[in-house]
Formats: C-alpha cells, sequence, structure tokens
C-alpha cells in the first residue's frame, strides 16, 4: 500500500511536471530547462519552511512563484530564439541552475538539504494541484489567452500580424510553466525531504518532453496521460525500470511511425464524448 | 488619406524588391494593386502590416508613422489582412480562428480567465463569440462555426481569414489575392462581399490578378512590376496604358 502511494505521488509530481513542459510548449517554445524550474521550486520551498518556518502551503507558492519570476527572466532572451537554439538555452539554464546549486553553501551545495519537514499528505497536495491543473487546462482552451496560446504556436507570424501581442504571449506561458514546475519541485521536496542537485539534471527535463510526446500534443490530456503511465509502467515492471530511457526511445520511435499526435489526441476526445453521450443518452431513455 | 506610403523602399540582400514606392490610399475606397508575379505585391503588404521592417521611406496610418510599431499594435490601429497562402490556426475551430481577430481589442488575462474573478472576463469573451458569429454570418459560413478550421474547403477558408480580418473591425483591410483558387461562382460571391465590406466605409486595398474582378470593382488601380509603380488610375486609365499592356505581355511568353 505504502508502495503504491509512493508510485501515485510520483506520478502526480510528473504529472504536474508534464503540464509546465507543455504551457510553453503550446507556444511553439520547447523547454529543456523545466527540472531546473522544478529545482528552483524545491529549494525555493524547502529554504522557506527549514530556514523561515514557513508553513507548507505558502512555502510552495513561494518556491513556485521564484521559479515563475526566473521564468521570466529565462524567457525575454528565450523570444528572440527558436527551434534548436531555443533547446540549447533552456538546457543551458538548466544546468547553470544545477551547477549554481551545487556551490552554494546556504542550501548544502553538493551534499544537498537535508531535513525538510515531510508532508504526509503530498499525495493529496499533488493530485489537488492536478486536479487545479485539470480545470486551468479546460477553461484555457475556451479563453482568450488560450486562444492566443495556440494561434501563436501554430503560426505565430500569423497571429502578431492579425493582432496578438506575442512577445506578452510567449513570456506570460513560459514563465506560467516556470511556476508550474515550482510547484511540483515544492511538493516533491517536502515529500522527499532531502533534495540535492543532482535530482534535478537535464534527463528529467528530456523525460517531462518524453510524456508529453509520447501522451499527445494536441490537447492537454496527452501529456497528463503519458505522464501518468510512463510513470507507472515502469514502477511495476521493475525489469523495465532500469531500461527505462531505451524503452521511451523505442516507445517514441514506435509513435512517430504510428500515430504522431500522440496516444490521446482531440479525435479520442471527440470519440469518448460520443461514446459517452451515447451511454447516458440510453440511461435516461 | 487613411494610409500614405512615401518613397518606400525594400532589399533583401541587395535584390530590389521594392523601390521608391509612393501610394494613397483613401478612405472608404477600393484600391487594387497589380502586376505581375514577383513585382513586390505582397512584399508591399508586408511591408503595410510589419512582417518586414521597410528599408527606406515611410508608411502613415491615419496621420500616424507606422513603419516602426510592431505588428500588432498596427492591427490595433485598425490594419487587417489576409495572406495570399491561407494562413488559418488549423486545429482550431472555425469560431475561434475568428474570435482570435478580436484579441487585441480585449483584455482577460490568463489568471482572471482561471479564476474568474469577475462578471466582466465571462461578458466580454461572451461579447467576442457573439461579434465572431457575426462576422461568420457575414460571410456565410455560420453554420460551419464548430468544424476544425483546416477541414473546411479551401475558399471557404479564404472567407474565413476574411472574416478574421474583419471581427477586429478595421478601417483598412489588406486582401492577397482573395479570388486564388476559387471558381467563377466562389469568386462572384466574394466581388459582391468584398462590395459590401467597402460600402461598410472600410478602406481595401486588394491584391489580384483576377483582371476582371479588379476592373470592376475597384476605385483606384496601382500597378507594379519588377518592384517600381509604373502606373496608376481608374480601370480605363490602365487598361489602355502601353507600359502596363507589356508589364504583362511581356511576361507571359
Ligand atoms: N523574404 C524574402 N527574401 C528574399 N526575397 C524575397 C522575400 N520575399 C519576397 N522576395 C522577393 O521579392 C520579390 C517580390 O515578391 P512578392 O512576393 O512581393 O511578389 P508578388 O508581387 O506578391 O508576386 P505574386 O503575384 O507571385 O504573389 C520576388 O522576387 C521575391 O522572390
Ligand atoms: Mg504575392
Amino acid at each position: 500500500m505504502d508502495y503504491l502511494i509512493s508510485v501515485a505521488t510520483i506520478a502526480g509530481i510528473y504529472i504536474i511536471m508534464a503540464m509546465s513542459f507543455y504551457l510553453p510548449f503550446m507556444t511553439g517554445q520547447i523547454s529543456l530547462g523545466q527540472a531546473g524550474f522544478m529545482a528552483i521550486g524545491a529549494y525555493g520551498s524547502a529554504v522557506c519552511s527549514v530556514k523561515f518556518g514557513i508553513p507548507y502551503v505558502p512555502a510552495i507558492l513561494i518556491g513556485g512563484s521564484v521559479a515563475g519570476i526566473v521564468g521570466f527572466f529565462v524567457g525575454i532572451p528565450a523570444l528572440r530564439i527558436k527551434g534548436i537554439y531555443l533547446l540549447l538555452l533552456t538546457l543551458g539554464f538548466g544546468e547553470i541552475i544545477r551547477v549554481v546549486f551545487i556551490n552554494v553553501e546556504y542550501i548544502g551545495a553538493a551534499a544537498g538539504f537535508p531535513g525538510i519537514p515531510y508532508q504526509d499528505h503530498s499525495l493529496l497536495y499533488s493530485y489537488i494541484m492536478v486536479f487545479i491543473l485539470i480545470i486551468f487546462f479546460s477553461r484555457l482552451r475556451k479563453s482568450r489567452m488560450g486562444r492566443a496560446f495556440h494561434a501563436v504556436g501554430s503560426d505565430e507570424d500569423a497571429a502578431e500580424v492579425i493582432g496578438v501581442n506575442i512577445t506578452s504571449v510567449k513570456l506570460i506561458a513560459f514563465s506560467t510553466g516556470g511556476f508550474i514546475a515550482g510547484i511540483g519541485g515544492g511538493i516533491f521536496a517536502h515529500y522527499q525531504e532531502y533534495i540535492e542537485p543532482l535530482m534535478f539534471d537535464v534527463m528529467h527535463s528530456v523525460e517531462f518532453i518524453v510524456f508529453t510526446i509520447f501522451g499527445g500534443i494536441q490537447i492537454f490530456w496527452g501529456p497528463m496521460f503519458g505522464a501518468f503511465v510512463l510513470t507507472m509502467i515502469p514502477e511495476f515492471l521493475r525489469v523495465i525500470q532500469e531500461w527505462r530511457m531505451e524503452l521511451f526511445g523505442a516507445l517514441l520511435i514506435i509513435m512517430m511511425i504510428l500515430r504522431p499526435q500522440g496516444v490521446i489526441g482531440l479525435d479520442t476526445i471527440q470519440g469518448l464524448k460520443k461514446v459517452s453521450s451515447r451511454i447516458l443518452g440510453r440511461g435516461l431513455s | 488619406m487613411i494610409l500614405n506610403i512615401r518613397n518606400v523602399a525594400k532589399q533583401f540582400n541587395g535584390f530590389h524588391a521594392l523601390s521608391n514606392i509612393g501610394v494613397d490610399v483613401a478612405e472608404g475606397k477600393i484600391h487594387a494593386i497589380i502586376g505581375p508575379n514577383g513585382a513586390g505585391k505582397t512584399t508591399l503588404f508586408n511591408l503595410i502590416s510589419g512582417v518586414y521592417d521597410l528599408t527606406e521611406g515611410e508608411i502613415r496610418f491615419k496621420d500616424v508613422v507606422i513603419n516602426q510599431l510592431k505588428p500588432h499594435l498596427r492591427a490595433k490601429l485598425g490594419i487587417g489582412r489576409t495572406f495570399q497562402i491561407v494562413r488559418l490556426f488549423g486545429l482550431m475551430s472555425v469560431l475561434e480562428n475568428v474570435m482570435i481577430g478580436t484579441h487585441c481589442k480585449t483584455r482577460a488575462g490568463l489568471l482572471k480567465t482561471f479564476l474568474r474573478f469577475s462578471r466582466k472576463e465571462l461578458t466580454e469573451e461572451k461579447a467576442t463569440r457573439e461579434n465572431a458569429t457575426r462576422w461568420l454570418e457575414f460571410v456565410g459560413l455560420a453554420h460551419k462555426a464548430d468544424q476544425t478550421a483546416s477541414n473546411l474547403p479551401h475558399a471557404e477558408q479564404r472567407l474565413v481569414e476574411i472574416a478574421r480580418a474583419l471581427a477586429l473591425d478595421p478601417e483598412l483591410i489588406l486582401l492577397d489575392e482573395p479570388a486564388a483558387g476559387m471558381n467563377l461562382n466562389e469568386t462572384l460571391k466574394l466581388d459582391a462581399l468584398i462590395s459590401k465590406i467597402n460600402q461598410m466605409g472600410k478602406a481595401i486595398l486588394l491584391i489580384e490578378h483576377n483582371m476582371e474582378l479588379v476592373m470592376e470593382i475597384s476605385h483606384v488601380i496601382t500597378v507594379l512590376n519588377f518592384g517600381m509603380k509604373i502606373a496608376e488610375g481608374v480601370s480605363s486609365e490602365i487598361q489602355n496604358n502601353p507600359k502596363v499592356i507589356e508589364a504583362y505581355l511581356g511576361r507571359k511568353k
């Protein structure tokens, strides 16, 4: 049972991380730095609770906000570059964050940051956050900013010409992505009790991308599904655990060939709606 | 004059795409830009809407110098446009595509939309939707509002682009070959639509290869060739202008 709870908690945190990647991704910004924002949130909230005795929820919100602010400043140079250069910039950012944390004595440097108060209800909190994200993303789709996100993601030059301020849209998306990652980091830190810079290396950022690509990029249920499934499966098939990245790689190749939009696409959602309305319809009649 | 283009030049790595262009567009008129392929018509549109920076010259819209402004601010000032190759946001619905058109005139931010602090955001969303629906009705596509934009036939996608540009309620609208790829029937409808837009008092700058359409509806025609303005006037003047005839015939072979 404990084991199950632990796996589910990690899955919840990874869902949050996948969504933190997905939000800027919607506007066409591919970030390899989400583990860096996660680290900022983790360390930020840990400092709040350990050094200042701030309670759990505000500590995590502060950690997230710091990550969001850092995201804003990383987002500024990110505006000018695209594709592979943006990948390199965010990759560099993630690594810089790690190197900085390795060298700051105040937060334990390379030895790590121990003694973070353990949150009993991490499972609950992580899924509260997931729930908030579900509401957020489903409302986003039907809102002014959400439409702008999609427009910028699908053709930013056209979006700009018809009146979308792409600078502000991309900055907002990038920094909100940083905020979400920071929240994930905060929950993670208070679940692990101990954090060290190594936990936030770039391979994790890559994983968040894999979750998204695998789960589906057209609609937010995709990355949620991807994060959940790809966290759960290796946990239950211990044999796979060691081969996780190899497995992910193979999965991605298969997906690219069979279903490039990911497992969950717009068609999936429409199909589900049809089926459920049919079932409900029958139930009523 | 609503738009003044003065001595405008555009070079791409030394290639003179446009040289010394001066065009004035009057309020509420249909002004056509014609010329052979590669004459620089789309480039001129791109300079007006801010896709490219100009190399020389000045562009004024309602007496405001706009050639330094970012594209979205030009849209906000009241310049709408469509593209030669349709650029709808493919995965969004037709209605959502048109709703995007009012982005720069609305305010709702990320947090407010999410938390729904106030009635205001919901009212704004509703107004945006109604406005978009109205413009879809105007172009005759209200019944396709919920379809995915990329699923529409080509001619209808062009109309959605026009509705998207109109949603902003611009005073000047730039149409880049709106009839391209349309059959005779669709072109006739488009013809009527352009006149209707014009009757609402909007100035229209129109790039079009369909000469019948151009001659019939434009008040003024400017002819470009090799990046230079070679003629300007009403249809009868243009039709009989030897330079224009040569420009078109000279390239036909
Ligand atoms: N971004 C660019 N970089 C380099 N050259 C360009 C660019 N855009 C346009 N050109 C060149 O400028 C010239 C004018 O192009 P433009 O697209 O304005 O022509 P056009 O009059 O719209 O032609 P068409 O009727 O074929 O649409 C062409 O020779 C084109 O190759
Ligand atoms: Mg053109």
